[in-house]
C-alpha cells in the first residue's frame, strides 16, 4: 500500500484537521502504482458497461432523466417549506428532528442521543455525511465504539483508511490486500482469498456486533417531505438491521435529501441504482416512517433524524452553483471520469472524490483550501453526460475554475480568488495584448516561427507541459503568411 | 440546536428563489398482465432468487420437502398470519416438515434466538413488481421486521393476482402516499455484497437464500 492511503492523512471535510488540497503532487504516486490502477481500471469499466446496459433505450432513458432531475429541482426550488414540512411530518410520525450548523453541532447531537440512551456500542450503516463529519472518530473520543457493518466501509474501518469511492468505498483494495488484513483482525479466520469465505466471516464477526448494538446509525437516501418518510436503499442488509434491530436508530443526512412527494422516489429509485452500479433496483428498498409502535414487535423504539447543513445553505445561495445539490450520491460520475479512474479516490484527499467531489469539495470547503479540485479535470464531459439528474458539473466545474482566479463581486465561494497567481495573471495579460492588436500578432506569430524551435523544452513554464510530451514543433511558416500566398489576404 | 434551525432556514430564504419546475410526463414502461409472472420470475432469477409456481391451496405441503432438502430443520413464521396458520394447520402431521418457531414475542425475548438459531423464516407479502423483480412487504405487529432479515432462508408468498407492473403504479394506484406503514420494504433477491473486487458473493448479512412460492389460483 503506497503512502497517500494511510491512515490519518484523510479527514471529514469539517474536521478539525482540514486536508488541503494537493491533487498535483499527489497524482504521479497514484499513476505510478500498477495495483491501485488496476483496481480502479477493472471496476470503472465493469461499471460503466452494467449501466450502459441498463440504459440501452435513449428515449426512456431521456424522459426518465428528465423527470428525475425536475424531482430534484424541485424540491431545491421549495427547499426551505419542503424542510420544514418534512419536519412536521417526522415530528406527527414519531420521528424526533435535529438541524445541525456545523460538523461539531450534528456530532454533538449524536452524542448527545447516545449518551441518554445510554448507549456506547454503535452499528453504523453506509453513510457519506457521517464519514463528512468525521462522526466516528468524535464517538470513538467519547467511548463510544462505533463499528461500520457495510463490507466495504468495515474493511476500510479495519484498515484505518477511508473510502475511495462514495458507493464502493474500498474498491482500491484486491482480495488479497482483504484477506490479509481478515486473517490478521479476525480472530479464528485464517488467511484465504476464496470472496464467499471472506464474506462470510465478515457476517459472522458483524452478526454479534448487530445484536450487541444499542443504537444503529445511518445515512438517508431520499427524504419525503409529504409523508415524513426516509428512504434507504442497500444490497447487504446490513442497511436494515441498523435500523431494525437496535432500539435506537438515528439518521443523519444533509438537508438538500428532501424530495416533496412520495411519487418522486419511484423515478429516482429508477435512476440510483442503475446508474451506480447498473443494477435494476437494489435488493432492499427501506422505507421507514416511525419508531415501533406499541404492538409492533421489533424495530428500534426511538428514531431520530439529523438535519445536516454544513455549508449547504451557502450553496444553495448562488442559483447556478445551487445545481450541485441535486445530486444523489450514485457515482455515475466518478465511474465516467477519465481522471478519477485512473488515480482513484484517494488522490482528491476530500470525502467526496471524482466530479461531484471537484464541484462539491469546494464550496463546502473552500477555494482556499480545495481549490484544485475544479483543476482537476480535462472537461471532457462525460459527467455532465450521465449524471441521472442532469447536473451541469463541467459548466461548475468552469464556473469554479474562474471563482478561484476571479471570484464574482459577492464571493460566491469562500476562498474565491485565492488560486490567483502572478505568472497566470502575467501570461494572460500578455495573450490579451497579442491578441488585441494584430500587428503585434503578427509579429510574435512569425517571430515564433523562426525562432520558436530554439526555445529549450525546459524552460519555465512550457516545462509543466513537456515533462510529460514532447515539445511541439513550430511550423516555418504562420497560417496567416501561408494564407496571404494562397491569396486570402485579409479576409 | 433550534438556533441552528432558524439560522438554517433563514439563510435558504434569503437566497434568490428558483422557480420550481413542472414535472415532466413520466410513465414507466407498462408491462401487459400476461406478462408480469414472467417477467417478475425473471428478473428474481436473475438475482439468485429461486422461484416456484404453486397452487394456492397446496403450498405448505410444496415447501416441506423444498427446505428439507436444503437442511432446514427450524422455520420462524408469525403464528397470527393466514400463512403461519396454514403452517400450523398443515406442517405438525408431516414427517419431514422442519420444526415451526413462533415470532410471537418482542425482538428483545427471543433475540438470541432470532440472530443465530433459526434456518429459515416464511413471510407472507403484499405482492410483487414484474419490472424490477420485487417483493412489497409491509411488516405488521403480528408478521415483524426481522423475519424477512435475520434467517439465512426467506420464504416469501406472492399471490399471483396482486403481481402489478412497476412500483410508480403501485404507489399511485393503493395510493401510498395517504399512509404510510413503520416500515415498508421492497426485497429483491438475497443479501448480496460485490465489495470484494466486484464480486458477487451471497448472504452477508441478510438471507444468503430468498425462495419465493407464486401461489397461484
Amino acid at each position: 500500500m503506497d503512502a497517500h492511503n494511510s491512515a490519518g492523512q484523510t479527514h471529514g471535510i469539517n474536521s478539525a484537521h482540514k486536508p488541503r488540497g494537493d491533487f498535483t503532487a499527489r497524482a504521479p504516486a497514484a499513476l505510478a502504482n500498477p495495483t491501485l490502477r488496476a483496481n480502479f481500471r477493472r471496476a470503472m469499466d465493469g461499471l460503466m458497461t452494467k449501466r450502459a446496459a441498463q440504459f440501452a433505450d435513449r428515449d426512456a432513458w431521456t424522459a426518465l432523466r428528465a423527470r428525475g432531475a425536475a424531482a430534484r429541482a424541485n424540491a431545491l426550488a421549495r427547499l426551505p417549506e419542503l424542510l420544514e414540512r418534512l419536519e412536521d411530518r417526522c415530528t406527527a410520525n414519531g420521528i424526533r428532528v435535529h438541524w445541525a450548523e456545523t460538523a461539531a453541532e450534528a456530532n454533538a447531537i449524536v452524542l448527545a442521543i447516545l449518551r441518554e440512551a445510554g448507549a456506547t456500542r454503535v452499528i453504523k450503516g453506509k453513510s457519506m455525511v457521517s464519514e463528512e463529519i468525521g462522526l466516528n472518530h468524535h464517538l470513538e473520543a467519547h467511548g463510544v465504539t462505533a463499528v461500520e457493518s457495510d463490507l466495504g466501509e468495515y474493511i476500510i474501518q479495519l484498515a484505518g483508511e477511508a473510502p475511495s469511492h462514495i458507493v464502493m468505498p474500498c474498491i482500491h483494495k484486491n482480495k488479497a490486500e482483504i484477506a490479509q488484513l481478515f486473517a490478521e483482525n479476525i480472530p479464528g479466520q485464517p488467511y484465504t482469498e476464496d470472496v464467499d469465505s471472506l464474506t462470510a466471516a465478515a457476517r459472522r464477526a458483524l452478526r454479534q456486533r448487530f445484536a450487541a448494538a444499542e443504537a444503529g446509525i445511518s445515512g438517508v437516501n431520499f427524504a419525503v417531505a409529504e409523508t415524513g418518510t426516509l428512504v434507504l436503499i442497500e444490497n447487504e442488509g446490513n442497511g436494515r438491521l441498523s435500523t431494525t434491530l437496535p432500539p435506537l436508530h438515528i439518521a443523519v443526512t444533509g438537508i438538500e435529501k428532501v424530495v416533496e412527494r412520495l411519487d418522486d422516489v419511484p423515478p429516482l429509485l429508477a435512476l440510483l441504482p442503475r446508474s451506480a452500479t447498473g443494477q435494476a433496483i437494489t435488493t432492499y428498498v427501506n422505507m421507514i416512517s416511525g419508531p415501533r409502535k406499541p404492538d409492533e414487535k421489533d424495530g428500534p423504539r426511538e428514531v431520530h433524524l439529523v438535519l445536516y447543513d454544513g455549508g449547504r445553505s451557502r450553496v444553495y445561495d448562488d442559483a447556478e452553483l445551487r445545481d450541485t445539490l441535486r445530486c444523489i450520491r450514485c457515482g455515475a460520475c466518478m465511474n465516467h471520469c477519465p481522471v478519477y479512474a485512473r488515480v482513484g479516490g484517494h488522490t482528491y484527499r476530500f470525502v467526496y472524490p471524482g466530479p461531484i467531489g471537484k464541484i462539491l469539495s469546494p464550496q463546502l470547503e473552500g477555494l482556499d483550501c480545495a481549490g484544485d479540485q475544479p483543476f482537476a479535470s480535462s472537461l471532457c464531459g462525460a459527467c455532465s453526460e450521465v449524471c441521472p439528474v442532469q447536473i451541469p458539473l463541467a459548466d461548475i466545474l468552469v464556473r469554479l475554475r474562474q471563482e478561484a482566479v476571479r471570484p464574482s463581486a459577492t464571493p460566491a465561494v469562500k476562498g474565491g480568488g485565492s488560486q490567483a497567481g502572478l505568472a497566470a495573471d502575467l501570461g494572460w495579460a500578455g495573450w490579451r495584448l497579442v491578441y488585441g492588436h494584430p500587428a503585434l500578432y503578427a509579429l510574435v506569430s512569425r517571430l515564433l516561427a523562426r525562432l520558436g524551435n530554439l526555445i529549450p523544452a525546459s524552460v519555465p513554464m512550457l516545462r509543466q507541459w513537456t515533462r510529460f510530451r514532447t515539445k511541439p514543433r513550430f511550423a516555418a511558416r504562420t497560417l496567416h503568411e501561408l494564407a496571404a500566398r494562397g491569396g486570402f489576404d485579409r479576409e | 440546536m433550534s438556533d441552528a434551525r432558524a439560522r438554517i432556514l433563514a439563510r435558504l430564504r434569503a437566497a434568490r428563489p428558483s422557480i420550481p419546475p413542472a414535472r415532466p410526463d413520466w410513465a414507466p414502461p407498462a408491462i401487459p398482465p400476461a406478462e408480469r409472472l414472467a417477467r417478475f420470475t425473471a428478473m428474481l432469477e436473475a438475482v439468485h432468487a429461486e422461484v416456484h409456481a404453486v397452487p394456492a391451496a397446496a403450498w405448505p405441503a410444496h415447501l416441506a420437502p423444498l427446505l428439507a432438502a436444503k437442511g432446514v430443520r427450524t422455520v420462524l413464521a408469525a403464528p397470527a398470519t393466514w400463512a403461519g396458520k396454514a403452517l400450523a394447520a398443515d406442517w405438525p402431521s408431516r414427517p419431514d416438515a422442519p420444526h415451526l418457531v413462533a415470532y410471537d414475542q418482542p425482538v428483545e425475548a427471543l433475540k438470541d434466538r432470532l440472530v443465530a438459531g433459526i434456518d429459515a423464516a416464511v413471510t407472507t407479502t403484499l405482492g410483487g413488481i414484474a419490472e424490477t423483480g420485487s417483493l412489497v412487504l409491509w411488516p405488521t405487529p403480528d408478521e415483524p421486521r426481522l423475519m424477512s432479515l435475520l434467517p439465512p432462508i426467506h420464504v416469501a408468498l406472492v399471490d399471483e393476482a396482486a403481481i402489478t407492473d412497476t412500483l410508480a403504479g403501485l404507489v399511485a394506484a393503493a395510493n401510498w402516499a395517504a399512509a404510510m406503514p413503520t416500515n415498508a420494504l421492497l426485497i429483491s433477491g438475497p443479501s448480496k455484497t460485490a465489495d470484494i473486487e466486484q464480486t458477487l458473493a451471497y448472504g452477508v448479512h441478510g438471507p444468503k437464500e430468498l425462495v419465493v412460492l407464486v401461489l397461484t389460483r
